[in-house]
């Protein structure tokens, strides 16, 4: 288990310049979904934007202190 | 290299749309299985399921070899497109569509 600030720092760490917001679907404290806009997005395919998020947070999908994840990935719009 | 990881590479190169998946097409034994399914054939484009329950060595290796942790997983012209989520952000934009007519040629 992990609270949804624990899980945004650790993503922050990675992205700091991403806009990222991060829920507890289900009250438990063990499925998130994790919505991030990042302009470094921008020319990776969504599975190398997913697996992006997915490597940033392997160690508590590892050992269960994730049990499930759902990624949103945003590509900013141009300015 | 391991023979599971040979018979990976062999389904993934010789199809063009695989789908790595719980149960079979006709018999998906999940629900992101099911939905992924169902938005393959509303595309008329042929492809293989593989089901990984009843191939416990592939759900082991392929998640290395992609670096994707979960099923069901796509495949099309050997290059992992995603799972449940993606295959349908990529349908509603259309690029799926797009994937498919490039594997099989406009139709």
């Amino acid at each position: 288990m992990m609270t949804t600030e624990a899980i945004e720092a650790i993503l922050v760490q990675k992205f700091p310049d991403a806009s990222i917001g991060v829920m507890d679907m289900t009250g438990t404290a063990d499925h998130f979904e994790v919505r991030i806009s990042w302009n470094g997005f921008r020319g990776k395919s969504l599975i190398e934007q997913h697996q992006m998020i997915q490597d940033t947070l392997k160690p508590q999908l590892e050992d269960g202190a994730i049990h499930a994840l759902k990624i949103k990935t945003i590509v900013p719009a141009a300015v | 290299m391991s023979d599971v990881l040979e018979k990976i590479k062999s389904e993934i190169g010789s199809n063009k749309v695989v789908l790595f998946m719980k149960g079979t097409p006709q018999a998906p034994q999940c629900g992101f299985s099911a939905a992924t399914v169902q938005i393959l054939n509303a595309f008329n484009r042929p492809f293989k399921g593989i089901d990984i329950l009843a191939n416990p060595d592939i759900r082991a290796t392929l998640p290395q070899y992609s670096n994707w942790p979960t099923f069901p997983q796509l495949f099309i012209n050997g290059k992992l497109i995603g799972g449940c989520d993606i295959v349908h952000e990529l349908k509603d934009s259309g690029e799926l569509k797009q994937l498919l007519d490039e594997a099989f040629g406009a139709a």
